[in-house]
């Protein structure tokens, strides 16, 4: 059997990359961790009406006031984060296999087959994404919760990166290394699986990324104008009441600021990590033997020889 | 110069041809403007090469070298005409008999930086062609890893197995793609420009251990080259390709000391002086002009067709005539009308031109 390449988890060489991975971990953990504390700790709970006064200021007890139907909104907030997040990271996840997988197979496919794929593809594109989600949405509404709303996103939204991977395919399909490998006697599957598709590892992680943050922005959007399930807590959620309620007017920043910020939040960490993704297929960016010392110094060094060309 | 085996052995011209074309095309069909055209990149060539030696294939950027060795591989589908191997057509309909042909004849393209996946190790890029040619164990697999990249004098072998590609100078990259092709092993060689990406210096190496293959393994060669000066150093035979067309053909030194072509007597008044052979400098004065000229001049670039030094006509249409009449100096009336047959120019020397039938 070939040894398989050394991937080990490593902590990446640039601070952008650092601090975006740092912020994503911390709402994951909020997410998961989060109504723990808010329950036992705090005491606390997102949907129990009338926990304090109406629109009370941050306090030891609230802390993050409350709203104007007494709401502890720090509670709110991090009910929120977790559904936000999980509707990110399945409608992500969705729209990127999608993607991957339309993408690769309409670029690799050759005669009539890979038309009819590349033709499918372009259809989706022209059809606007928004307009079909709030269709959709507001057909399902009610029904099966956040989870329905996630998979509405993921699968109205994967055209324009199966798009993006359909291009580099096609210019990766006549590199010679591929015609090299079909030299060496290697399966169609095997060449798209083991010499095509690592070299789309960064693509595919920025479409990733960047789904999650879509999708995270479709939920809030469809919350925020009443499409999506309103007794969910979620940031789109918290807005929508936000917006109802005229906290604005009232000035209770305590109440809109935090749900925007972690939005812009997700969006700002999604950005940074993506700094990082041309190393997933550059070795030379990786260390190249447990202990190697060649590999950390070598990192700094920018330019593929792809880029150079 | 390091003197090569070339000075010292030589198969018997009488040796049985391994790889045969026959009357091999391919036409490409172009797209756009000129819609319903094709480019005769390979037109009704036959080419024999023999067991045990090395044949150079000679001629100009788009004469159809290329297309001609990705034909003879099975990379690329031919318009009509035939391939053989060892004697008998080879059918590349089915996946499983490509296959078959590929463990007998191998590829080695002109640039290592492309032709090598850099996302992978040589032991990965090794273990492929054993693994799909042969089922040799795992614990067999290293030591023929390492036994391949020392017959390419990657050595240690230990060394260089774990390594990425983009660790390796040039001239290693262009072992280790020998080495790959060597894995299936294949009783014939292609070398597409094996060593016009590489720098002068290692050139020579890189030739040796194609000779040094053909001398100690018995293997086969195409040897594809711009340079005919570097053919004559390395080849057994010489054929020399013009637009898709094999024009002239036969044992290096024939064709090299007494060139009937007008076109190869072209290239050989172009090319470096021998005793400067495969220093990479260019030819000199008139000669490389004149060449320049037979090439499409220098405003060459916008007109395909010239800048290819291929031809292209109406699909299914017949080019007549022989296509360097237009920038030959004793093109005659009848140069237009068609294309002689192969006339022989004494022990295996032969010549496709109204000059010489
Ligand atoms: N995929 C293609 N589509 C259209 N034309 C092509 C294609 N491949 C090759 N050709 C044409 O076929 C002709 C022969 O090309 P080929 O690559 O075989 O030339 P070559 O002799 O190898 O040239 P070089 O020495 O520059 O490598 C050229 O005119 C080229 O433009
Ligand atoms: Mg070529």
């Amino acid at each position: 059997m070939t040894r398989r390449h050394h991937v080990r988890f490593r902590v990446p060489a640039n601070r952008k990359v650092r601090v975006g991975l740092a912020v994503f971990l911390l709402l994951v953990l909020v997410a998961a961790f989060g109504q723990l504390f808010v329950g036992h700790v705090l005491g606390q709970s997102a949907n129990r009406l009338h926990a304090g006064g109406n629109l009370e200021s941050p306090s030891g007890r609230h802390w993050l006031g409350t709203t104007s139907f007494g709401q502890d909104v720090f509670a709110q907030l991090v009910a929120g984060t977790r559904t936000s997040l999980l509707v990110g990271l399945i409608g992500g996840a969705i729209a990127t296999a999608l993607a991957v997988l339309l993408g690769v197979l309409s670029g690799y496919t050759t005669g009539r087959s890979g038309a009819a794929l590349t033709a499918f593809v372009n259809i989706f594109l022209v059809i606007p994404g928004l307009p079909l989600l709030i269709l959709v949405a507001s057909y399902t509404r009610g029904r099966g919760g956040w989870l329905t709303v996630a998979v509405i996103i993921g699968l109205t939204s994967w055209a324009g990166g199966a798009r993006a991977k359909r291009a580099q395919t096609l210019s990766l399909r006549n590199r010679d290394f591929v015609e090299a490998a079909n030299y060496s006697g290697e399966s169609r599957t095997r060449i798209l699986l083991l010499e095509v598709i690592p070299h789309l590892a960064p693509v595919i992680a920025s479409t990733f990324l960047f789904s999650v943050v879509g999708s995270i922005a479709a939920e809030a959007g469809l919350d925020f104008i009443g499409a999506g399930h309103a007794s969910t807590v979620s940031w789109g959620t918290m807005l929508y009441w936000v917006q109802s309620q005229g906290a604005l007017q009232s000035g209770a920043w305590w109440w809109f600021l935090p749900p925007g910020l972690c939005i812009a939040l997700v969006g700002t960490a999604a950005g940074l990590i993506n700094f990082g993704v041309d190393e997933l297929a550059d070795p030379r960016l990786r260390t190249r033997k447990p202990g190697s010392a060649a590999g950390r110094s070598r990192r700094s060094g920018g330019v593929t020889p792809e880029g150079a060309r | 110069m390091t003197a090569t085996a070339n000075d010292t052995y030589k198969a018997p011209d009488t040796a049985p041809p391994i790889l045969e074309a026959v009357g091999l095309t391919r036409h490409i069909p172009m797209h756009g403007r000129r819609h319903g055209q094709v480019v005769r990149a390979v037109d009704g060539v036959d080419l024999a090469l023999r067991r045990g030696q090395i044949l150079a294939l000679v001629g100009q950027s788009g004469s159809g070298k290329s297309t001609l060795a990705r034909l003879l591989a099975l990379g690329d589908r031919p318009t009509s005409g035939e391939i053989r191997f060892d004697g008998r057509p080879v059918n590349a309909e089915r996946r499983r008999d490509r296959r078959r042909h590929y463990g007998h004849v191998q590829m080695i393209m002109q640039d290592p930086f492309a032709s090598l996946n850099r996302l992978h190790r040589l032991r990965y890029i090794l273990s492929r062609p054993l693994r799909n040619f042969g089922t040799p164990g795992a614990a067999e697999l290293e030591a023929r890893i390492i036994e391949l990249l020392e017959r390419v004098n990657l050595t240690p072998g230990r060394e260089f197995i774990d390594k990425y590609p983009h660790e390796l100078s040039g001239g290693q990259r262009q072992r280790a793609a020998v080495a790959r092709a060597l894995a299936a092993d294949p009783s014939v060689l292609l070398g597409d420009e094996p060593v016009s990406m590489l720098d002068v210096s290692i050139r020579l190496d890189i030739l040796n251990l194609l000779t040094e293959l053909r001398d100690r393994d018995g293997l086969s060669m195409l040897y594809i080259t711009h340079d005919i000066a570097s053919a004559r150093h390395v080849a057994d035979e010489v054929v020399v390709m013009f637009s898709g067309h094999l024009v002239e053909g036969g044992p290096a030194e024939a064709v090299t000391q007494n060139a009937k072509h007008p076109y190869t007597q072209l290239l050989l008044a172009a090319s470096p002086d021998p005793d400067r052979l495969l220093s990479g400098e260019a030819g000199t004065g008139t000669a490389a002009a004149s060449l320049a000229a037979a090439a499409g001049g220098p405003d060459a670039d916008d007109d395909p067709d010239s800048a290819a030094g291929s031809a292209t006509g109406a699909d299914g249409g017949t080019e007549a005539g022989c296509p360097f009449r237009a920038r030959c100096p004793h093109a005659q009336a009848i140069c237009a009308e068609r294309m002689p047959e192969a006339a022989d120019a004494g022990s295996g020397h032969w010549v496709r031109c109204w000059l010489h039938t």
